[in-house]
């Protein structure tokens, strides 16, 4: 539909420039607050131009919270995340689609539901697990043979721990099955003629085909896993494996603190770089793997 | 260079048959080609050959190997699909050499091949080229290198030329031809184009339903039909057909009243048994209205194809095309005599349309039949 009138163009433009206000303001306070002193931070009302205390206020936070190891931590769990989402993600979806098992169609499905299950509800069974590993393992062998097995593992404070329970995806196996299902049967069967295994088939052909929609993958999820707060927060209690996001609790002033929100808007804006970044790296890739395949 | 043959073979999904019990053989080098309509279960049985189907009775073996519980990779078959389902990520030499590098064969070596490969169809010039900037003439040779570089026993043609345009059918058709004459593999050609089956066909089978319908050569299979579905299957334009009942003395058919001679030998031993006859629109011949033994007809439109024309004639409501001669000329709407040479008129029965004095094959198909 185009449409060529002056006056709907102009209405057009100023909704366009609500939504873009209503998305950046935010952005903006954060970055003003950041360079603001402690006094001009508190002043009411809120003085949106930028102050003088930038770089101050961003060494503050970078020692207080500690945010070089931080820092470390979150990209180290994000980036394996991300990794292991887009592998197991491509596996699960190859199985749902090239392999004719009866039990497909009831696998597919319950991978669905779990999307209804994101990790805020399962968090203490989560917990249970990530702490006794071998915990359902030995009661089953203690109650079938009476066996009583010392089976330990713990996952608490560790980057296993930080990883593995994030690491299923239902979303990502939902978007590499609907993009294999659009790849004609002959591919399939070509490789087949041509001697290739299932294997061989999954890793010459259908990895490289779905580039476009991997980096899109490991732009949504590397996000995802780089937001993540409760986990991280329940998970560790050494200072070791804190999380960019766990840290910047520390920098958000409590009841009997001075109120320095500068101090906290500094860290904010270091911890929002990273996937900032990535997006911003990765964006043409996202958009075109969500729009269409490659042809 | 090898024979395949096939055993009784049957396939079905569930419930629903979709091949009744299958018997052919092919010689090694042959090239057959197995043509019907679509449904009729010729790509579930070429796909059987190559392993892509499982094979739900009977036997498959090739050069004297049962190959039903092989892997498609251990059948020594390549196979050329319709849509050509090219590699979209590699380049024409990647896609020709896919199988080589999945056998692990030496770098050096895949490249002397793939090189060797590339000049036989001729693609020398396109080797780095991805498939999306190729023709579709130019994606067919890549699919056919990518089948002739393993050296196969055998290659299996799926319908490959069906989404080309006519000119490029043609020349595809030819090539495949020189090709086959050149390495001389056994090959087995799927398709429902009548011309491209006579035309490539060493051996021409025809089926329909499920069913072998017939296989001889294609002039065998021209010139005398087995069945009535083969007569109307073969031959552009379709065979005319028109219902009748041989006479007591099996030395005439009726058709609109008149008198039509037939071969004594046809009509024999049939006196008096109801008959679907068939004639083709090129043995049909017009004359001047009231000519002698001719069935007077009314000319409804005439189809000009430049080195002749084919005449719709109408005879008592039927329509009857007559392939007729660049020279000969035909007005709309006149009547005019239409002759049926005795010698080329072919009598299927009514009731199971076999041929009539195909005493032999009777037998047979009354089998093929009565599964369907």
């Amino acid at each position: 539909m185009i449409e060529r009138t002056p006056v709907l163009n102009a209405v057009t433009y100023f909704i366009m420039c609500l939504g873009l206000l209503v998305i950046l303001g935010p952005f903006w306070m954060i970055f003003a607050a950041s360079t603001q002193s402690l006094a001009q931070v508190n002043a009411v009302p809120f003085n949106f131009t930028p102050g003088a205390d930038f770089l101050h206020n961003l060494q503050e936070a970078w020692h207080r919270a500690n945010l070089g190891p931080a820092l470390l931590n979150s990209l180290i769990t994000s980036l394996l995340v991300m990794t292991g989402k887009i592998v197991l993600a491509a596996l699960s979806a190859f199985a749902i689609v090239y392999f004719r098992s009866p039990l497909r169609h009831v696998f597919f499905w319950m991978v669905f539901l779990t999307l209804m299950l994101p990790l805020e509800v399962r968090v203490i069974p989560t917990y249970n697990i990530a702490a006794d590993v071998f915990e359902p393992v030995r009661w089953l062998i203690q109650t079938l043979t009476g066996i009583e097995l010392s089976l330990q593992w713990n996952l608490l404070n560790s980057y296993s721990g930080l990883v593995l329970p994030l690491i299923a995806t239902a979303t990502g196996t939902f978007l590499y099955r609907q993009f294999y299902m659009t790849l004609p049967d002959e591919l399939a069967e070509a490789a087949k003629m041509d001697g290739a295994r299932p294997l061989r088939f999954f890793i010459d052909i259908l990895l490289p085909l779905s580039r476009t929609n991997m980096l899109a993958l490991a732009t949504i999820m590397f996000v995802y896993a780089w937001n993540q707060y409760l986990w991280p927060k329940l998970m560790t209690t050494e200072v070791d494996y804190q999380t960019a996001m766990v840290a910047m609790r520390t920098l958000v002033p409590s009841v009997n603190s001075l109120p320095e929100w500068n101090i906290s808007m500094a860290g904010a804006l270091i911890i929002m770089a990273p996937p900032l970044i990535v997006v911003a790296v990765l964006q043409r890739w996202f958009i075109r793997g969500l729009v269409s395949a490659e042809k | 260079m090898a024979e395949i043959s096939i055993k009784d073979v049957c396939k079905s999904y569930g419930r629903t048959q979709i091949l009744h019990g299958v018997d052919l053989n092919f010689r090694a080098g042959e090239f057959v080609v197995i043509l019907g309509p679509s449904g009729c279960g010729k790509s579930t049985l070429l796909r059987m050959i190559a392993g892509l189907e499982e094979i739900t009775g009977g036997e498959i073996s090739i050069d004297g190997v049962v190959v039903n519980e092989l892997e498609p990779r251990d059948r020594g078959c390549s196979m050329v699909f319709q849509n050509y389902a090219l590699y979209p990520h590699m380049n024409v030499a990647a896609n020709i050499g896919y199988a080589l590098k999945v056998a692990g064969v030496p770098r050096a070596e895949r490249t002397r091949r793939i090189v060797e490969t590339a000049r036989i169809v001729g693609l020398e010039e396109l080797l780095d080229r991805k498939p999306a900037e190729l023709s579709g003439g130019q994606r067919q040779r890549v699919a056919m290198g990518r089948a002739i570089i393993r050296e196969p026993k055998v290659f299996l043609f799926d319908e490959p030329l069906s989404n080309l345009d006519a000119k490029l059918r043609v020349q595809m058709r030819v090539e495949i031809r020189r090709l086959h004459k050149r390495l001389s593999a056994t090959s087995v050609f799927v398709t429902h184009d009548q011309v491209e089956a006579m035309t490539l066909a060493d051996k021409l089978i025809v089926m329909n339903k499920g069913n072998v319908e017939q296989v001889g050569t294609p002039l065998e299979i021209y010139q005398r039909p087995r069945t009535r579905f083969v007569g109307s299957f073969i031959g552009s334009p379709a065979m005319n057909f028109f219902d009748s009942t041989v006479a007591p003395g099996g030395d005439f058919v009726l058709l609109d009243g008149i008198r039509l001679a037939i071969d004594p030998a046809l009509g024999g031993d049939n006196a008096g048994s109801a008959v679907s006859a068939g004639i083709r629109p090129e043995h049909c011949r017009l004359v001047a209205a009231g000519t002698a033994s001719s069935v007077p007809a009314t000319v409804d439109f005439v189809e000009e194809l430049g080195s002749g024309r084919i005449v719709h004639v109408e005879i008592d409501g039927r329509d009857f095309a007559v392939a007729m001669d660049e020279g000969q000329l035909v007005e709309a709407g006149t009547t005019v005599g239409l002759q049926l040479p005795a010698a080329h008129i072919h009598l299927f029965s009514l009731q199971t349309g076999l041929r009539l004095d195909d005493v032999p094959a009777v037998k047979r198909t009354i089998k093929t039949t009565v599964a369907a």
